[in-house]
């Protein structure tokens, strides 16, 4: 948005589990950058891999997820899958920190509010804990928590969902990083709440030129916040695009089946909501092709022979489709 | 607040200790044996019978003898040993500075060696050290305390002679010899607590290391051991809590086997040497005080508790 130079770069990112089954793939190939001061929402449903992708950033899967040797996560020009453990502990928190979905299980409820914070600013900067203490009543501040000086000694169960999401956003901060990864940072509060929680982050993203990796499955979070969109199923990246053209322009059916599927009030009322046929297919028996084969309407013999890889579209959009939903035609790569 | 909260947990121990007399009181009428007999052998006369019987008040009605006994203890008269004579509180309050000194350095045992090897275990998944906390959670609940009370004092004090097997001085009189005195007692002491802090502290370490708040600390940039020992540690403790206060009743239950075997002067023995001769005050003091203790502990216990997680309202 800002500037073109990429801040991370995920390369052909292939995370997989040996199991005695056969190999889950979580995440399968996907490829993407965000640049400096952009907002990037990963789309997709429960078990599409955006959370191991986002958590590969952060070197925070589970020791079973497993990466191939291609797979490169380039934050600054340095691969965070080669990093070491103790390497990667001075990004955590200070150049790349996140923000989890539910506020309440992600504080921890013994320590006040005021301490998880100034805990952030210890580990990665030489100050004072009195002088990590004033940081975080200023962070505080700076996220909308009223009378911040009495809660910086609240414990988490004392504050309200909203504000217990403030807070972790401001845990997030405490370092100014140059990357935030939000993983559905509104799932779990109320519809009120949430829009203020992303009209923070806008603020905050426009205030301190942070880029932002917003992962959801909300598609009305995306249309509010975020500049680009990636579309994510079973494991793989389907579309990708600018805001508008993706909710416009849908060029791969599924991102069209996500769209169809939530509520209007505008237009003529439905009686019943569209929802995409079929379930996730079980990791383990992925079929054969596209991998939404199963479930798409205007599959042809050639979908369940051939993966479809992604294709920039006239629109701007790059869609992973043998039929996409736009028919402007293919502009190569 | 918070001395509201005490009054009120206060409130909850007065009828528990009501019905703590009731069944030591009861408890006496109900174990077989004449203590009189006991006290004047086969031969006696109906006349010296009726007459001792008169002399402990024994003739009145049960009810009567109950007041008279609550009245009594709850001035500090626990009456006399119906054997020696002596009082009974005086005899307690010798043997029970014993006894917690034994109990004390037990549970201190057990508590670090709980936690150590918790951790160690946690900290190295699947190393040797692992499983030898997961040995020692299994054999120290399956192994009873007399045994390894002979088995120490037969490797430590018989084979090699580094600690005495038997004899006790109290911290006061001279810290050196109560240390050396107390180690194999104690350690014989704490084998079930450690093994029980060990089980339970290491299961509730699997599951604080997979929450949340601990995935956080990883986001912030904290290293293993701050995410165990800052994060995970302190939220696996609560229930282990409830555990050490159960653990301070069992200990005390168990200081009965260890005093004897290790020949330690405190309540333990008091209380066997009274079963014997049937002196029945004397048992009901005892029992009376280790079970008032064990409501205090229980009482302390719930204190901590609420003060080391911030999520109970006082």
């Amino acid at each position: 948005m800002n500037t073109e130079t990429p801040i991370l770069e995920v390369n052909h990112l292939k995370a997989y589990i040996p199991s005695s089954k056969g190999e889950i793939k979580p995440v399968n190939d996907i490829s993407f950058s965000i640049k400096k001061g952009e907002i990037v929402a990963l789309v997709g449903e429960s078990g599409s891999g955006k959370s191991v992708s986002s958590l590969s950033i952060m070197g925070l899967n589970a020791s079973a997820i497993k990466y191939r040797p291609e797979s490169s996560i380039l934050f600054e020009g340095q691969d965070l899958l080669k990093l070491k453990e103790k390497e990667l502990r001075k990004i955590r928190g200070n150049d790349i920190a996140m923000i989890f979905q539910d506020p309440m299980s992600s504080l921890n409820p013994v320590h006040p509010i005021g301490r998880q914070i100034a805990e952030s600013i210890i580990l990665h900067k030489k100050v004072s804990y009195k002088e990590a203490m004033k940081l975080a009543l200023d962070l505080l501040n700076k996220v909308g928590i009223p009378d911040a000086e009495r809660r910086l000694n609240d414990y988490p169960h004392q504050l309200s969902g909203g504000m217990r999401q403030r807070a972790m956003i401001a845990i997030a901060l405490a370092c100014n990083p140059k990357l935030l990864i939000a993983d559905e940072p509104t799932t779990a509060l109320d519809v009120t709440i949430q829009s203020q929680i992303l009209n923070l982050l806008r603020d905050l993203q426009k205030e301190f030129g942070i880029s932002i990796l917003l992962i959801t499955h909300d598609l009305g979070v995306v249309a509010e916040t975020a500049d680009r969109v990636l579309v994510m199923y079973c494991g793989e990246i389907v579309e990708e695009g600018n805001v508008e053209e993706i909710f416009e322009n849908p060029g791969h059916p599924y991102t069209k089946g996500l769209m169809d599927s939530i509520p209007s009030l505008y237009g003529p009322s439905k009686d019943i909501l569209d929802a995409i046929p079929g379930i996730v297919p079980n990791p383990l028996e992925l079929p054969q092709g596209c991998h939404f084969v199963t479930r798409c309407a205007f599959a042809t013999e050639n979908c369940h022979e051939d993966s479809p890889t992604l294709k920039k579209h006239t629109s701007g959009n790059r869609v992973a489709c043998w039929n996409p939903l736009i028919k402007e035609g293919v502009e190569g790569r | 607040m918070f001395l509201k909260f005490l009054l009120r947990r206060l409130l909850y121990v007065i009828p528990m200790l009501f019905i703590t007399t009731l069944i030591v009181f009861s408890l006496i009428l109900l174990i077989p044996g004449d203590p009189v007999l006991a006290m004047l052998g086969d031969s006696a006369t109906h006349e010296k019978i009726a007459e001792l019987r008169q002399q402990l008040g024994l003739d009145q009605p049960v009810m009567l003898q109950y007041f008279h006994w609550l009245n009594n203890a709850i001035h500090g008269d626990l009456g006399r040993s119906i054997f020696t004579g002596q009082h009974v509180d005086e005899a307690l309050m010798q043997t029970l500075s014993v006894t917690m000194q034994l109990v004390v350095v037990g549970m201190i045992f057990s508590i670090v060696g709980g936690i150590f090897f918790a951790v160690t275990s946690i900290y190295f998944p699947n190393s040797w050290m692992d499983y030898v906390a997961r040995f020692f959670g299994t054999l120290g609940t399956a192994i009873p305390t007399f045994l390894v009370a002979m088995i120490l004092i037969i490797f430590f004090s018989l084979k090699l002679n580094w600690l005495p097997a038997t004899g006790f001085t109290s911290l006061i009189d001279g810290p050196g010899t109560f240390l050396k005195g107390i180690i194999l007692p104690g350690f014989s002491l704490s084998l079930a607590g450690i093994a029980v802090i060990t089980r339970h502290l290491r299961s509730s370490l699997l599951e604080t290391m997979d929450a949340d708040y601990v995935r956080t600390a990883y986001s912030k940039g904290v290293s293993r051991y701050r995410a165990i020992f800052k994060h995970s540690l302190q939220n696996a403790m609560l229930p282990v809590v409830t555990t050490i206060g159960l653990l301070f009743g069992t200990a005390l239950g168990a200081t009965v086997v260890v005093e004897n075997i290790f020949a330690i002067p405190g309540m333990g023995q008091l209380v066997v040497n009274a079963i014997e001769q049937r002196d029945f005050t004397m048992v009901q003091g005892v029992v009376l005080v280790m079970i008032v203790m064990v409501i205090v502990i229980n009482f302390i216990t719930d204190i901590v508790y609420a003060l080391l997680d911030p999520r109970i309202e006082y």
